[in-house]
């Protein structure tokens, strides 16, 4: 008998850790530097995640199902076996989805308040 | 990298074991990717980075044990509230007798640089007394003396009756000199306070109390200068003291006078011992060298007075301690008797623990198996240990605060502190102390018993296997632990239940029942006459007696066992205007003194002390007739060995007495204390303005209807003689007595109480452990009866092994308990610390409270069906 699922929206508002990890994962597998390295590219190099933050995070949105360890691993002269790889659930991302919608609404309303400044 | 790993030592285990090697693998490849330069930024942002998330983890997984704790507790009530008050009861008796012990012995006073403080006293080594009041004389000769001292000043205890604003009230004050406040240095709140203008000052200056305050002016804060009608004068208020100000001690002191020395009231005479005096010490001065210089001055003083200071001293001691040495190791005795209950507490909360633990070894498997480490597991009982320790001591600091009144009461304090001691950080810091030892103490052994060998090993054998035996043994000796403190308590307790008996079968010398008692102050200046005092006393005596079912009343300057002083010497008949008292001393040597008192005829009457030889004081004794004395058997003993006292003579209080009659010894000075010998005298014979403070003014009424019964005539009668008189103390003389015992009752019910629980919680410990070993050796037991054991065969498994360990713990216990009582020997009025009857019942009880507890199991081993038993492998 397993417990009722959260609803995704019972997390929100997400960290912004746990979110960039979500979407360093949303189209691939990756390991902790792997997702280091990704989230620093998608932020042109804004966001650098510790490693204290990463593995916290990680430990969390492993408990908490939003993302689950990998078993299949690249070939072996690619991997080096002290890393493992982790990748996002569908519950995962269903919160991220969450999460990018709250965020929405928030710069609509933002935008409504004047706040963003409308495209030309 | 080394200094990465040694900061991962930060995260908890668990965490460490999962993820350590991925975070040095990512910051060995950010060291790499760093230039050398950027490198002590990377070290320095590590060090920030881990202690931030190694707190989030930890407090991550304790948020987890919490809920998971707070689930599982709830599951289980009756465990989860048994533990609760258990703890409960260790925390509370622990934390009301540290409160009480920290307020009276350790806590600084509350005044300006309290170490520096001290009392002095005058000393008569030769009598043992170190400490009597001393005279104006010798105060002010020390204040001339003294190098040591910034300053002396010096109290004495005094009372008024307030008059106007409703009812009169009879108030407690103090008279001081002008240095008192400067001294302690503490200030009005309102106003200011006494200073040493004021002493000679006519205006007749007083300082109150916040409490008289606001119970009297309703906190009206232009109460400066507005005038108070004492009885025996109208004072001009020039200041309110901060509510909790306590001087000099814990009896309420509503007001502050000026103290003025007066030689009219013989205040220059060296032998009038009434004053309190403190002193602070020079900076630089060290305590003991201000007791050595009093000691020199006492000397010196004694060589200039020789008659009047005959083996008269003088002494310093430290104001923190004035607290006796009886009511120090009282106090010591009841926090070490709340920590055998502690301990008790705490061995049975381990084993209760171990209990549940072992009940909960599957799901730990589970756990174990699913890849929690073991410090996890750990970590997660100790978080349920804490928790229970929590509850436990928030339910212990309520069971405290409304312990403490009991506790208190057991305490007779001469410090200026409040009554009750606060509850404050200091006390709440220690509760949580305390209740985080308790929670560790009982968390920590099941814990670690339970998961060493929860790799899953251990934890999927059965309850037969050696992990059994061992933790059976654990158990066994935490039982003995039990068993051996509560000896220790109940020797205690039997003790001092010896003792309550023996002080109460002491013969007051006087009998209790049917006797009402009652105070009226009759101030001075109104009734500063004898001839005044009389007619009163005749008015409201000769009323009372006409009540119905009233058989005698009288009165006396103070009933037996309260104003315990009084005491004078006895001196030679010859006259000598130059000598203390008026007339020669014996002999320097003879330190013989008797306690003096005042009566109206019928006294010895009312209150059943019998008149052995001669008569009473009687109504024809008059101030133009001879001066006579009614004396106790033991002062004609000690002054007319083998003679008849009647129609002898002695001198005492300025003048010469003729015994007229003869009476049995009272114990004034209390059921527990030796007593002087008796002197009364007639209260129609005090000289006015002579002796005032021993002016009769407790009235004794014996009569043959429940004596409280009588209380609104006589308030009726004593209003209707002085409608401004107020009655105070109106009690029992029963209640008189008892109010003696009183500490020593108090102190019987406190440790009475830590017995019964101790008593209760080892027998619990004995039938938990019982139990479990019943449920244990199911099997074997089975096994037995299959093959012939009879009932009688199997108890004698189960009795026996509850006998053998409590024979182990009595004898352990009795050895403590011997210690115990020796080291408390001055509490115990006499009763012998290894008294055979106390030993003997504690021996009994310990092994009552063993059968009681093997009761259950034993029926229930009985009661193993062998083929159920053996079916069940």
């Amino acid at each position: 008998m397993s417990p009722a699922e959260p609803r995704p929206e019972s997390f929100l508002p997400l960290p912004p850790a746990v979110f960039h990890i979500l979407m360093a994962l949303a189209d691939d597998d990756r390991h902790g530097y792997g997702i280091i390295q990704e989230v620093l590219a998608r932020t042109s190099g804004e966001v650098r995640l510790s490693p204290g933050t990463l593995y916290r995070s990680i430990q969390r949105m492993l408990d908490d199902d939003l993302i689950v360890e990998k078993h299949e691993r690249p070939a072996p002269e690619l991997d080096d076996e002290r890393r493992r790889y982790y990748g996002i659930t569908r519950f995962g991302k269903a919160v991220a989805e969450a999460e990018a919608s709250r965020l929405t609404d928030l710069v609509k309303l933002a935008r409504a308040s004047g706040f963003v400044p409308r495209k030309a | 990298m080394s200094f990465y790993r040694a900061l991962l030592h930060l995260y908890p285990k668990s965490f460490r074991a999962e993820y350590g090697a991925e975070m040095c693998a990512v910051f060995a490849r950010e060291l790499k990717s760093a230039g050398s330069t950027a490198r002590a930024g990377l070290l320095a942002r590590a060090l920030v980075d881990t202690l931030v998330n190694a707190a989030r983890v930890h407090a991550d997984i304790t948020r987890q044990d919490l809920r998971y704790a707070v689930r599982s507790l709830r599951r289980t009530p009756g465990f989860t509230a048994t533990a609760v008050i258990v703890a409960a009861l260790g925390i509370g008796a622990t934390t009301a007798t540290f409160s009480v012990a920290d307020h009276v012995l350790l806590r600084p006073l509350p005044f300006s640089q309290p170490d520096r403080l001290v009392k002095l006293w005058q000393t008569q080594a030769s009598r043992g007394y170190s400490r009597l009041e001393p005279s104006p004389p010798n105060y002010l000769d020390w204040q001339q003396m003294a190098t040591s001292f910034e300053g002396l000043a010096a109290y004495r205890g005094t009372a008024a009756t307030l008059l106007g604003n409703g009812e009169p009230e009879r108030i407690a004050g103090q008279r001081v000199t002008g240095s008192a406040f400067t001294l302690l240095g503490r200030s009005a709140a309102l106003g200011r306070t006494l200073v040493e203008s004021d002493i000679a000052s006519e205006q007749n200056p007083i300082v109150i109390s916040d409490q008289l305050w606001r119970r009297r002016f309703a906190a009206d804060p232009n109460v400066l200068g507005r005038t108070m009608a004492l009885d025996d004068a109208t004072a001009v208020i020039i200041g309110v003291m901060p509510p909790g100000f306590v001087f000099p001690d814990r009896r309420e002191s509503d007001y502050w006078r000026p103290l003025r020395f007066d030689a009219r009231n013989s205040d220059d005479d060296r032998n009038n011992n009434y004053l309190s005096v403190i002193a602070r010490l020079k900076p630089g001065v060290t305590f003991e060298q201000a007791r050595s210089e009093m000691q020199v001055i006492g000397d010196q003083l004694q060589q200039r007075f020789p008659k009047e200071l005959a083996g008269m001293g003088a002494s310093a001691f430290r104001w923190r301690d004035e607290v006796r040495a009886d009511s120090r190791l009282l106090l010591w005795a009841l926090v070490g008797a709340s920590l055998c209950l502690l301990s008790i507490a705490c061995t049975n909360l381990a084993n209760l623990m171990l209990a549940r633990a072992l009940a909960r070894r599957g799901e730990l498997a589970v756990r174990a198996a699913v890849g929690a480490s073991v410090d996890r597991l750990v970590r997660q009982m100790l978080t349920d240990s804490l928790l229970l320790a929590g509850a436990g001591g928030m339910l212990g600091v309520v069971l405290a605060v409304a312990s403490a009144p009991l506790v208190v009461r057991m305490v007779p304090s001469s410090l200026p502190i409040s009554e009750m001691p606060p509850l404050d950080l200091r006390v709440l810091l220690a509760a949580a102390l305390l209740t985080l030892l308790t929670g560790i103490v009982f968390g920590v052994l099941p814990a670690l018993k339970v998961c060493r060998t929860a790799d899953g090993s251990a934890l999927k054998e059965s309850a037969r296997g050696g992990q059994a035996r061992g933790t059976e043994r654990l158990r066994s000796t935490l039982v003995v632990a039990q068993i051996v403190a509560s000896v220790v308590l109940v020797v205690s307790a039997g003790l001092l239940i010896q003792a309550l008996m023996t002080v109460r079968a002491v013969d007051p010398g006087f009998t209790t029942a049917n006797v009402l008692t009652l105070r009226t102050w009759l101030p001075t200046p109104k009734y500063e006459l004898s001839s005044t005092r009389e007619r009163f006393y005749q008015q409201v005596l000769g009323e009372v007696h006409a009540l119905p079912g009233v058989t005698r009343a009288a009165y006396i300057s103070f009933l037996p066992m309260t104003m315990r002083g009084g005491i004078w010497p006895i001196l030679t008949t010859t006259e000598d205007p130059g000598s203390p008292g008026g007339f020669v001393a014996p002999d320097p040597s003879d330190q013989r003194s008797a306690s003096l008192r005042f009566v109206t005829p019928g006294f010895f009457d009312a209150v059943g002390t019998p008149v052995l030889q001669g008569r009473d004081v009687s109504g024809s004794d008059a101030r133009d007739t001879q001066r006579v004395a009614v004396v106790s058997q033991s002062f004609a003993r000690g002054h007319f060995p083998g003679q008849n006292p009647i129609g002898r003579q002695f001198a005492v209080a300025f003048a010469v007495r003729t015994i007229v009659g003869v009476v049995g010894d009272i114990r004034v000075r209390g059921l527990e204390r030796e007593s002087e010998p008796q002197v009364y005298l007639p209260a129609s014979q005090q000289i006015d303005g002579q002796l005032s403070f021993y002016a009769p003014k407790d009235l004794v009424i014996k009569s043959l209807v429940p004596p409280l019964t009588l209380a609104p005539a006589v308030r009726a009668i004593v209003g209707r003689a002085d409608s401004r008189q107020p009655i105070v103390d109106l009690q029992t003389l029963d209640a008189v007595v008892s109010l003696d015992t009183a500490p020593r009752v108090a102190q019987l019910r406190v440790v009475g109480a830590f017995t019964t629980a101790a008593l209760l919680l080892a027998a619990i410990g004995i039938h938990g452990l019982l139990a479990f070993t019943v449920s244990a050796r199911t099997r074997e037991i089975g096994v037995r009866i299959a093959l012939g054991a009879k009932p009688v065969d199997i108890l004698r498994i189960v009795v026996g092994r509850s006998a053998g360990l409590s024979v182990i713990g009595v004898v352990i216990g009795a050895a403590l308990a011997y210690a115990a009582a020796r080291a408390m020997q001055s509490l115990l009025a006499g009763v012998e610390p290894g008294d055979a009857a106390v030993f003997a019942s504690a021996v009994a009880l310990a092994l009552l409270m063993t059968l009681a507890g093997s009761i259950l199991p034993a029926w229930r081993a009985v009661q193993v069906d062998p083929l159920t038993a053996t079916r069940a492998d």
